[in-house]
C-alpha cells in the first residue's frame, strides 16, 4: 500500500469533497436528519428515566407524569426510526451517485489512454481498481461518513446529558476512557499487521492450490500426489499458524471491549449507589452537586453504553478511512493519467486513400534506454505484400504498432499516400487499416454484433456475405440461434479457428484499403490453416498488405520480404532473392527439409 | 453434512470444556443487571456504603471473570477451528489429487479451487462462530429470559412477546435482501466483465474507433448496477432502524405496564432499569444469532460443496486378470478396436487399432479435434475405453496398478505444467533424481544452454505457469522433466510446437541417440516432427484415416500430403 504523505492525503480528501459538492443539496439533508434522528435518539433514555422517577415517586405513581413521558418516548424512537430509515435511502443515493459518476470517469479516461498505459497494466490490476477500490470509497462514503458525524453527535450529546444528570458521577469516564483509547492503539498496532499477515499467507496457500490444481494431470501422470500434498500442508499449516495469531489477539477485542462497558457501569453502580443512597436519605437536595435519583442512575447506565460505543469504533473507522483514501488514490491515478495526445489542429483528412506506405528512417523505443528499431526505411507501394520476419523481440510488432499510431516514433517518418501520419487524424488513419491479429478478440454479444463491429450500419445481408467470404457461414447456421447466439465464455463452444474466422469476417466487412495480419494463424492447426488461408488471400486481394508470420507459406509468396534482426533490417527481397542470398532466411528455410 | 460433522469427532472434548468455560462466561456477564438491581433495591436500603462496594466489587469481578473466560474459551474456539480446519482442508486436497480426469472435467478446476479456497474458509470462519456467538447468544438471549421471567414474570412475557416480532421483521428483510444482493453480484460480474473485455481488446477499439459504442455499453452496465446496488442497499439498510424501534418499543411497553403494577405493589421501579438492561441484551443477542444463520446457510451451503467431492467413489479401479484377459503376443502397446466418448453421445475415437514393438516410434498427426490427445490419455488411462482394449506388453492397462502403469511413462502434456519454484525443482518434480542427471536431461533436452545464461542457472525461479520464460524454454523444461529419469515409454504432446526447425531437429536427434530402447510418442501438427517415425498415424475426426512411414503416407494418403505441402517452411523462429 502506498504510504500517503499528509499533503497527498489532503488533495485526495478535496476531490472526494468535490464529489460530494456535486450532490450539496442531499448532503445537507443527511446532515440534518443525521443530526435530528440522533437528537432523538439521544432524548430517549432521558424520558424514560423521568418516567421511572414518576414510577418511583415518594408518594405513589405519579400517572399523569408517566403517561407524557411515555408519549413523548413513543414520539422520538418513531421519529428517530423513520428519519434514520430516510437517511439510510438518502445515502444510498448520495454514494451512488459518487460512485457511479467515478466509474463513468474512470472507464471514460481509461478508453482514451493510448495503448503504452495497456501494455504496461495488468487487465486484474484495472479490473481491481474497476470494482473493489470503487467499492472501498463507496462502503466508505455510504457508511462511515454517516458513522462519524453519529459518533461524535453521540459522544458530546450523551456527555451533556450526563452532564446534566449528575456532574459528579462523570468522574467514572476519568478512569474508563483512557483506559480505552489506550486499548485501541494497542489493537491498531498490535493486531493489524497480524491481519495483514494473515491474509497474504491465505493468499498464498490459495495461489499454491490453484497452481497444483492445475496441473493434476501432470502430477498423477509423474505420481506426485504424495509429494505435492505435503507442500500444501506446509503452506496450510503456515497460513493457519498466521490466521491463528491473529484470532488469539483478536478474540479478546469483543471481550475487553464488554470489560471496559461493563467496568463503567460497575463503577457508576458503587459511585452511583452511594450518592442515591445519601439522596434518597434526604442528605444530597435536589439540584446539589451530587444529589441522583433512581430515574437518573437508569439514565446515566444507558448513557455510558451509548457513550462508550462510539470511542471503541474508533480506531476501526479510521483504518477504513484509510483504506478509503488509498483506494481513491489509485483510482485518481488512472483517471489523471495522460491520455491519448489530441490529433494536430492542422491534422489532415484521410480520404480516398490509395495505399501508398512508406517508413523513412524511423527510429523507436518503449523506454529511452533501449531502442527497438533504427534508422528503418521501408516502401511499400499500393497493393504491394510486405512480409515481416525476425526472431521474437526484434521489433515485428513495434512496426505495426507505429504504423496504427498506438506508439509515435521517436525518430523518422512513417508516410501514408505522401502524408506524414502524425499530420492525420488518428480515426482517419486507423480506419484505413483492417487488422487481424494472433489473439483473437470477441466480445460478450451476438455473432451479428461481433462481425458488424466495425461497421455500425451493417444490414445482417452484408454480414452474410461477409461470413461467407470468410467460410464460417455454415457453421454460424448451425450454432443454436444462428447470428443471434451470444458468445459467451460459458456459452457456446467455439475453437481458435473458428474465432479467427469470425474476425476475418470482421475485417472483411471494413473496407479499408490496407491490411495487418499480425500472426493471424498460428494458433490454429494446418487444415484450419488452410481455410483460413482461403479467406485472407480473398482479403489481400488489391490491399497493401502487412504480414508478420510464423510459417513461411504464408509469406512466401510475398513482394518484398523483410528480415528483422535487432531493430534492423539484415535482409530484403523475395523469397527466391533471399534463398539465393544464403543468408539467415535461406538457413532457416533449408533446416526443416534435413 | 455427515461427513464434515464426522471429522469434528475427534474435537468434540475439547470443544465441550470451550462450551463449558463459555457459558460461564456468559453467566457471568447476565448476573451483571441482576446485582445492579439488587443494589438499587435492597442494599441501599441498608444504608451502608461498605455493602454497596462490597456490591460493586462484585461487579467487576464478574466483569473481570467474563472477560477473562470468554477471552481463553475464544482461544480454544480459535484451536479447534485451525485444527478443524487443517484437516478438512488436507483430506479435501489430498482427495482432489486423486480425482479422475472425468471427475475433474466434471467439476471443472476452477470449482474444485474455489472448494479448497472459499468453501473451507467459509467453514472454518463458521466454526469459530459457532463456538462463540453461537454459544453466547441462545444462553444470553434464554438466561435472560429466565432471569427476567424470575425477577417479574408478567413484565417478562410483555417483553417476550417482542422477541418473535423482531426476530420475524429480521428474518423477513434479509430474506427479501439477500436474493437483491446476488442480483448486484451479477450485476457486478458484467461490469467488470466489460472492463475486461475492452482492456483486452483495446487495439481492435482503438482500430475501428469504437470509444464511443464501448462507452454506451459501459454506462448501460454502469447504470445497471447502481440501480440494482441502490434496491439491495434500501432494503438491507432498513434492518437497524427497524430493529432499534421495536426494541425501544418493548422498553415502553415495559415501562408503561410497571407503572400499573408498581401501584398495585406488584413490582419495582428497580426492576425496570434491570428489564432494560437484559432487554438491549436480547436484542443485540437477536441480531448477532441472525447473523449466525445468515452464516450457516453460507456454510452449510460449502459444506455440501465439499462434500460433493469427498465422497466421490473412485473411479477407474484396477481389475483382476479374469475381468480383462492378458494378450500376449510381443507387442509392446497395443490398441485394439478401441472406441471412446467423452459424453457418452458422440465418439471422439473409434475403431483405433494398432500396435508397436520394442524400439519403435510413433507419431500421429491430425487437425485439433481430431482425437489426437484422447488417444493418449486413454493410453495413461485418464480415461476408460467404452469398448475395445489397450495392452502394455500383453496386459490389459486395467489390470495394471495405477504406480506401476505411471511409472512407465514419461509424459509431456500439451500446455502442461510448470510452477512457482527454481528450474532445478521443476525439473525434478519431487523424485529422487540427482542433480547430475537433471543436467544430463536438460542437456538432451537443449535446455542447458539458455537455463546457464541466467545469473543463477538452475537454481533460477519460475513464476507461477513458467509465465517468465518463453514458449519455446518451457516446452525444453518439460521435455527434460520427462526425460530426466529412465522410462520404458516417453509421450510428447505437441511439445516442440513453439521450436524453431533447428532446434527441434537438434532435440529429437538427442533423443533418438540416448533412448533407443524407448518407445517414443511424438503428436504433432507438423509434419518435420513425425516424419521419422516407424509409424504414422494420420487422425480425423477420431478415425485412423492412414497408417505407415513418411515416404507411404505421401504417395497414399491425400490429406497428409496436404498438411506437408502447406507447411513447406513451417514455423521460422523461436
Amino acid at each position: 500500500m502506498i504510504k500517503n504523505t499528509s499533503k497527498n492525503k489532503l488533495g485526495i480528501l478535496c476531490r472526494l469533497l468535490g464529489y460530494m459538492l456535486k450532490v450539496w443539496p442531499l448532503f445537507v439533508i443527511a446532515i440534518i436528519l443525521t443530526l435530528l434522528s440522533n437528537q432523538l435518539a439521544l432524548m430517549g433514555p432521558r424520558f424514560s428515566g423521568q418516567a421511572i422517577d414518576a414510577i418511583s415517586a415518594a408518594n405513589g405513581v405519579d400517572f399523569e407524569e408517566v403517561k407524557s413521558n411515555i408519549v413523548k418516548m413513543i414520539i422520538c424512537y418513531a421519529l428517530s426510526a423513520v428519519l434514520s430509515l430516510i437517511l439510510s435511502i438518502i445515502m444510498i443515493n448520495i454514494s451512488q451517485k459518487i460512485v457511479g459518476r467515478m466509474r463513468t470517469e474512470l472507464f471514460e479516461k481509461l478508453i482514451r489512454l493510448p495503448i503504452g498505459f495497456f501494455d504496461a497494466t495488468s487487465v486484474g490490476d484495472i479490473v481491481s481498481r474497476m470494482s473493489y477500490d470503487i467499492d472501498t470509497v463507496n462502503t466508505s462514503i455510504s457508511h462511515d461518513v454517516v458513522q462519524v458525524m453519529t459518533s461524535i453527535y453521540t459522544v458530546i450529546g450523551s456527555l451533556i446529558f450526563m452532564w446534566n444528570i449528575s456532574r459528579s458521577l462523570i468522574i467514572v469516564f476519568v478512569v474508563t476512557v483512557p483506559v480505552s483509547i489506550i486499548f485501541t492503539r494497542y489493537r491498531s498496532k498490535k493486531v493489524r499487521p497480524l491481519f495483514k499477515l494473515r491474509s497474504k499467507m491465505l493468499g498464498e496457500l490459495n495461489g499454491y492450490a490453484e497452481e497444483m490444481l492445475s496441473g493434476c494431470r501432470t502430477i498423477q501422470c509423474y505420481n506426485r500426489q504424495k509429494q505435492i500434498c505435503k507442500n500444501f500442508d506446509n503452506r496450510n499449516e503456515e497460513a493457519m499458524k498466521a490466521y491463528y495469531n491473529s484470532e488469539y489477539y483478536a478474540s479478546a477485542m469483543g471481550p475487553t471491549v464488554n470489560l471496559i462497558n461493563n467496568l463503567s457501569i460497575s463503577f457508576i453502580m458503587i459511585l452511583g449507589g452511594i450518592l442515591y443512597m445519601y439522596s434518597s436519605a434526604g442528605v444530597f437536595k435536589t439540584g446539589s452537586l451530587f444529589f441522583i435519583s433512581l430515574g437518573g442512575i437508569a439514565q446515566f447506565v444507558q448513557y455510558s453504553r451509548k457513550f462508550a460505543g462510539p470511542i471503541n469504533e474508533f480506531a476501526n473507522i479510521i483504518h477504513e478511512f484509510q483504506s478509503a483514501f488509498s483506494a481513491a488514490e489509485r483510482v485518481f491515478k488512472i483517471i489523471d493519467e495522460e491520455p491519448e495526445k489530441v490529433d494536430d489542429a492542422d491534422a489532415k483528412d484521410l480520404v480516398a486513400v490509395k495505399g501508398n506506405v512508406s517508413f523513412f528512417n524511423v527510429g523507436f523505443g518503449y523506454t529511452n534506454d533501449k531502442k527497438i528499431l533504427e534508422n528503418l526505411s521501408i516502401t511499400a507501394d499500393k497493393g504491394k505484400t510486405i512480409a515481416i520476419v525476425g526472431p521474437t523481440g526484434a521489433g515485428k510488432t513495434t512496426i505495426i504498432n507505429l504504423l496504427m499510431r498506438f506508439y509515435d516514433v521517436n525518430a523518422g517518418n512513417i508516410f501514408i499516400d505522401g502524408i506524414a501520419t502524425d499530420k492525420i487524424k488518428r480515426k482517419d488513419l486507423r480506419k484505413a487499416f483492417i487488422m487481424v491479429l494472433q489473439d483473437t478478440w470477441l466480445f460478450n454479444g451476438t455473432v451479428f454484433e461481433n462481425i458488424a463491429y466495425g461497421k455500425e450500419d451493417a444490414t445482417i445481408d452484408e454480414v452474410i456475405k461477409a461470413a461467407k467470404a470468410a467460410k464460417i457461414h455454415t457453421f454460424i447456421e448451425h450454432l443454436p440461434l444462428g447470428y443471434d447466439t451470444v458468445l459467451s465464455d460459458d456459452g457456446v463452444n467455439i475453437s481458435k479457428g473458428q474465432k479467427q474466422l469470425i474476425t476475418i469476417a470482421r475485417a472483411i466487412l471494413s473496407n479499408a484499403p490496407m491490411l495487418i495480419l499480425d500472426e493471424a494463424t498460428s494458433n490454429v492447426d494446418s487444415r484450419t490453416e488452410i481455410q483460413i488461408q482461403e479467406a485472407l488471400h480473398s482479403l489481400m486481394k488489391d490491399r497493401t498488405c502487412f504480414i508478420i508470420a510464423h510459417r513461411l507459406s504464408t509469406i512466401k509468396n510475398a513482394d518484398s520480404i523483410i528480415v528483422l534482426q535487432d531493430g534492423k533490417i539484415s535482409e530484403q527481397g523475395n523469397h527466391a532473392e533471399l534463398i539465393r542470398a544464403n543468408g539467415f532466411y535461406s538457413k532457416l528455410y533449408n533446416s526443416q527439409f534435413n | 453434512m455427515k461427513t464434515l460433522l464426522e471429522y469434528l469427532k475427534p474435537f468434540l472434548p475439547r470443544m465441550s470444556y470451550g462450551f463449558i468455560i463459555k457459558v460461564s462466561a456468559t453467566l457471568a456477564e447476565l448476573f451483571l443487571p441482576y446485582i445492579l438491581t439488587h443494589i438499587l433495591e435492597n442494599v441501599i436500603k441498608r444504608q451502608s456504603v461498605k455493602l454497596i462496594v462490597y456490591w460493586g466489587i462484585l461487579m467487576i469481578i464478574c466483569s473481570a471473570t467474563a472477560c477473562i473466560l470468554n477471552i481463553v474459551a475464544n482461544r480454544m474456539a480459535a484451536t479447534v477451528s485451525r485444527d478443524y480446519s487443517l484437516k478438512v482442508r488436507h483430506i479435501l486436497f489430498e482427495k482432489t489429487l486423486h480425482l479422475s480426469a472425468a471427475q475433474t472435467d466434471k467439476f471443472t478446476v476452477a470449482s474444485l479451487e474455489s472448494r479448497i479456497t472459499n468453501d473451507t474458509y467459509n467453514i472454518h470462519h463458521f466454526v469459530t462462530v459457532m463456538q462463540r456467538m453461537g454459544v453466547r447468544s441462545p444462553i444470553m438471549l434464554i438466561g435472560g429470559v429466565i432471569i427476567t421471567l424470575i425477577m417479574d414474570s408478567y413484565l417478562s412475557l410483555v417483553m417476550i412477546a417482542t422477541i418473535p416480532i423482531i426476530f420475524t421483521c429480521i428474518y423477513l428483510i434479509s430474506r427479501k435482501g439477500i436474493p437483491l444482493y446476488s442480483k448486484v453480484q451479477k450485476s457486478i460480474d458484467n461490469m467488470v466483465r466489460v472492463v475486461r473485455e475492452d482492456t483486452q481488446g483495446i487495439r481492435v477499439i482503438k482500430a475501428l474507433s469504437k470509444e464511443e459504442y464501448e462507452h454506451n455499453r459501459f454506462n448501460k452496465v454502469n447504470t445497471t448496477l447502481i440501480k440494482d446496488e441502490m434496491s439491495a442497499g434500501i432494503v438491507m439498510g432498513s434492518v437497524h432502524p427497524v430493529m432499534n424501534l421495536f426494541m425501544n418499543m418493548g422498553i415502553v411497553a415495559v415501562i408503561a405496564i410497571s407503572a400499573a403494577r408498581v401501584t398495585d405493589n406488584l413490582s419495582s421501579p428497580e426492576t425496570v432499569i434491570a428489564f432494560i438492561q437484559y432487554f438491549t441484551q436480547i436484542s443485540m443477542s437477536l441480531m448477532v444469532l441472525s447473523r449466525v444463520f445468515t452464516m450457516a446457510s453460507k456454510s452449510i451451503a460449502s459444506a455440501k460443496r465439499i462434500e460433493e467431492v469427498l465422497l466421490c467413489e473412485e473411479e477407474l479401479p484396477v481389475f483382476s486378470f479374469h475381468e480383462y484377459k492378458p494378450n500376449y503376443n510381443g507387442n509392446v502397446i497395443e490398441f485394439s478396436k478401441v472406441n471412446f466418448s467423452y459424453n457418452g453421445k458422440k465418439e471422439d475415437l473409434s475403431d483405433i487399432n494398432f500396435s508397436l514393438k520394442q524400439g519403435q516410434t510413433l507419431g500421429i498427426i491430425g487437425a485439433t479435434g481430431s482425437g489426437k490427445s484422447t488417444l493418449v490419455k486413454l493410453l495413461l488411462r485418464f480415461y476408460d475405453v467404452s469398448s475395445g482394449a489397450i495392452y502394455i506388453n500383453g496386459e490389459d492397462i486395467r489390470t495394471i496398478e495405477k504406480n506401476k502403469l505411471y511409472s512407465y511413462f514419461g509424459t509431456v502434456m500439451q500446455n502442461d505444467f510448470l510452477y512457482n519454484d527454481t528450474i532445478n525443482e521443476n525439473i525434478r518434480f519431487g523424485r529422487d533424481i540427482s542433480d547430475k542427471d537433471i543436467k544430463f536431461a536438460a542437456k538432451i533436452a537443449q535446455a542447458d544452454s539458455f537455463i546457464n545464461n541466467f545469473a543463477d542457472k538452475y537454481e533460477h525461479i519460475l513464476s507461477q505457469k513458467g509465465t517468465n520464460i518463453s514458449g519455446g524454454q518451457k516446452q525444453r523444461l518439460l521435455i527434460a522433466r520427462a526425460i530426466a529419469k529412465k522410462t520404458k515409454f516417453l509421450i510428447f504432446d505437441d511439445s516442440s510446437s513453439a521450436l524453431d526447425y533447428k532446434t527441434d531437429l537438434i532435440l529429437r536427434q538427442a533423443i533418438n541417440e540416448n533412448f533407443k530402447d524407448t518407445i517414443v510418442i511424438n503428436i504433432a501438427q507438423r509434419v518435420s516432427t513425425v516424419k521419422n517415425c516407424s509409424l504414422i498415424l494420420v487422425l480425423d475426426e477420431g478415425k485412423i484415416i492412414a497408417k505407415g512411414r513418411h515416404d507411404e503416407l505421401l504417395a497414399t494418403c491425400k490429406e497428409y500430403k496436404e498438411i506437408s505441402d502447406s507447411q513447406m517452411g513451417g514455423a521460422i523462429i523461436d
